[in-house]
């Protein structure tokens, strides 16, 4: 009987034996493997919401571009797979459709630049020491936070502050007031320029640049702030030594600031075209937004809202592509 | 050479003391020089300029909110008084009371609050979270991850407005509360899909929060931590320790604009919310019953019974933001937003 137990006891000792290195390398986790894992929960909501939530909501939203949907009613609903119907009733058979798009798409073209160069403007100035400079600063994102959503949506209405806004004191010579709306008479300076052979297309462009400056400025806020930060992160030193090289502040801006800006410049053009392009007072937004109302239009509308993705997809990675030739990346080591 | 004006001039008054005169320019000349040459005029002409495009910017921008605040203090007979334009002549109240009584302000003023604090603070909260995993750890997948996260940037919600709201109103997770409760869960009409999209950090410009936060993590110092964990703080303790002490400026900023967005968000409560729902702020814009508009100057008065509306609505955010400002600007900057 003892020797029994022994050769029980010994059996077990060696199975501890055994098991006891292989416990060992379980517990070793290494700091990287410890930190790749608390990555992931940190962004696990995200991940959470990503494949569970939006991944089927994109989903959904493309299928029913490809169907028609009928409400059952019980509850839910019916879709009938129709191909690519509604994609052709959109471009061939919606008499506005390709003509607000083209309109729009066209306007998005060449709102970006004077957006973008705009805000770099007010930046640089809000960057000067200026008497006030805090004061405007906060002005100056006023629209950010305050002129979004509801708050656009009345002063898009708003016929009074057009009517309070006409300089009722200023006489332009004609016996007629001018309305803010109107900032510069437009056949002037259409007959100005012309005969100085710019084109007339060009003048349009800056008039209507001037008469929309209220639309420009509201719009320029989240990239006035890029481009400040950006503009803070430019090492004093550099401008410094330029001064005592003797580079003016011209040439400082072009040979300098314009350099290191550059990959805000990236950033601001993409975010100008995305933010315009998801923005409601969008005409092409506005205008798939009334076809959703109509009955059955739900889903033609959400073709319409791909067909539009799509072609700012194309404008966006065509703007990346030709920017990111010209950005400059500083190295930092 | 005529150095003999120009020598200076010297006296001897005592023994031990002699008085030199210099023969000086005088004073006008003097400042002429100083002033009058291209380098001061090019600054203050250069000054002055961007002071007054400032100047007008800021009107420009500010002129909505004096419109606003006057005309809603116009009675109906200002409206049509051609001699008043700005001020009104015989101011009233009688537009602010009646929305206040007659549109329900109050209860939309606190379903209003109670929806954009709670979706402010998650997002917050949950944005920091995501943005420093982003930042700070090396995993598997974590570019591609990010690019996720811009894509939800790229995508406009308005694109998605019809699945959103079948999908919140069929809410389902692999079937499971039809199992449980034997129908789909319509979420419509409660602040729950914007609570869910506000703690999965997907709600309205949450990849922006991110990219901004993960921007403003990385450029905190590796040192800190790792110090840190040498200490024996662990990874969760070492973040809401010393990570989000940190980051207090920019929480306020993220805070503050997901507030205010959410506060004045109409896409959301549009396609979410319908009659029979919470009274929200979007639904006091209308013309309360007790005043009429309709006559033949009629629009306008609508047009200041609704800039009234939205004066209503965005004061208690002005308060917000006189209070905040400081913090968006030293937020933003701070943030040292880069490209790469």
């Amino acid at each position: 009987m003892n020797l029994n137990i022994e050769a029980a006891t010994r059996g077990k000792k060696q199975k501890l034996i055994i098991n006891a290195p292989r416990k060992k390398r379980k517990r070793a986790t290494s700091l990287d493997v410890k930190k790749a894992r608390a990555g992931w929960i940190f962004v696990l909501p995200f991940v959470i919401g990503f494949f569970f939530i939006y991944l089927p909501i994109i989903f959904d939203s493309i299928r029913f571009s490809f169907n028609e949907m009928q409400m059952v009613i019980g509850g839910g609903y019916k879709l009938i797979f129709v191909g690519l119907e509604n994609y052709h009733n959109a471009l061939f058979a919606d008499p506005n459709f390709v003509t607000t798009l083209l309109s729009g798409v066209k306007q998005l073209i060449l709102d970006v630049p004077s957006i973008v160069i705009f805000s770099l403007f007010v930046a640089l100035i809000l960057n000067q020491k200026i008497a006030g400079r805090a004061a405007f600063r906060a002005i100056f994102f006023i629209p950010v936070i305050l002129t979004t959503g509801l708050i656009s949506e009345i002063d898009a209405g708003n016929i009074l502050a057009s009517i309070q806004g006409s300089t009722a004191g200023i006489d332009d010579g004609s016996g007629q007031t001018s309305t803010a709306a109107e900032i510069v008479s437009v056949m002037d300076f259409e007959a100005l320029f012309s005969n100085m052979m710019i084109g007339t297309e060009i003048v349009e462009y800056v008039v209507g640049l001037v008469n929309n400056i209220f639309n420009i400025v509201n719009r320029c806020g989240v990239q006035m702030l890029i481009f400040l930060s950006g503009l803070q992160s430019i090492s004093p030193a550099i401008y410094e030594s330029c001064s005592i090289d003797g580079a003016s502040g011209w040439e400082t801006f072009w040979k300098i600031t314009l350099p290191m800006m550059s990959p805000m410049i990236l950033v601001n053009s993409i975010y100008t075209i995305i933010d315009s392009f998801t923005s409601s007072d969008n005409h092409v937004m506005a205008y798939i937004a009334s076809v959703m109302e109509q009955s059955g239009g739900d889903v033609l509308a959400s073709a319409m809202y791909w067909i539009y993705f799509l072609i700012v997809i194309i404008i966006v990675a065509a703007v990346a592509g030709l920017l990111s030739a010209f950005v400059f990346y500083q190295r930092k080591d | 050479m005529n150095n003999t004006q120009t020598a200076p001039k010297v006296m001897k008054e005592t023994k031990n003391k002699i008085r030199v005169d210099f023969e000086r320019t005088p004073l006008l000349e003097r400042l002429k020089a100083k002033l009058i040459n291209m380098y001061t005029v090019k600054r203050v002409v250069w000054y002055l300029f961007r002071f007054l495009l400032l100047l007008g910017i800021s009107y420009i921008i500010l002129f909505p909110f004096f419109s606003k605040i006057t005309s809603s203090f116009m009675p109906p007979e200002d409206l049509v008084d051609v001699t008043v334009r700005l001020v009104p002549k015989h101011p009233t109240l009688d537009t602010y009371g009646a929305i206040i009584r007659e549109n329900s302000y109050f209860e939309a003023l606190g379903n209003t609050f109670m929806l954009s604090f709670l979706c402010a603070i998650m997002q917050t909260f949950v944005c920091c979270f995501i943005a420093y995993g982003f930042a700070k750890f090396k995993f598997k997948g974590n570019g591609i991850l990010f690019l996720l996260v811009i894509f939800t940037m790229v995508v406009p919600h308005a694109t998605l407005s019809l699945s959103i709201t079948t999908k919140f109103k069929y809410f389902d997770i692999f079937g499971i509360i039809q199992l449980i409760t034997g129908s789909k869960l319509s979420l419509l009409n409660t602040n729950w899909p914007l609570y869910i999209l506000s703690l999965t950090g997907l709600a309205y410009k949450n990849g922006l929060f991110i990219f901004m936060l993960r921007q403003f993590y990385r450029g905190i110092p590796d040192e800190l931590e790792e110090s840190a964990y040498l200490d024996g703080s662990g990874i969760f303790k070492t973040f809401f320790k010393i990570i989000i002490p940190l980051s207090g400026t920019m929480m306020i900023t993220v805070f503050m604009f997901s507030f205010c967005w959410q506060w004045t968000d109409n896409f959301y409560t549009d396609i979410l919310y319908s009659i029979t729902g919470p009274t929200l702020l979007p639904d006091i814009i209308k013309v309360p019953k007790s005043l009429n508009t309709n006559y033949a100057g009629g629009a306008l008065y609508t047009a200041a019974i609704k800039n009234a509306c939205g004066m209503l609505i965005i004061v208690p955010l002005i308060i917000l933001y006189l209070f905040g400002q400081r913090y968006i600007i030293q937020g933003i900057e701070r943030s040292g937003l880069t490209a790469d």
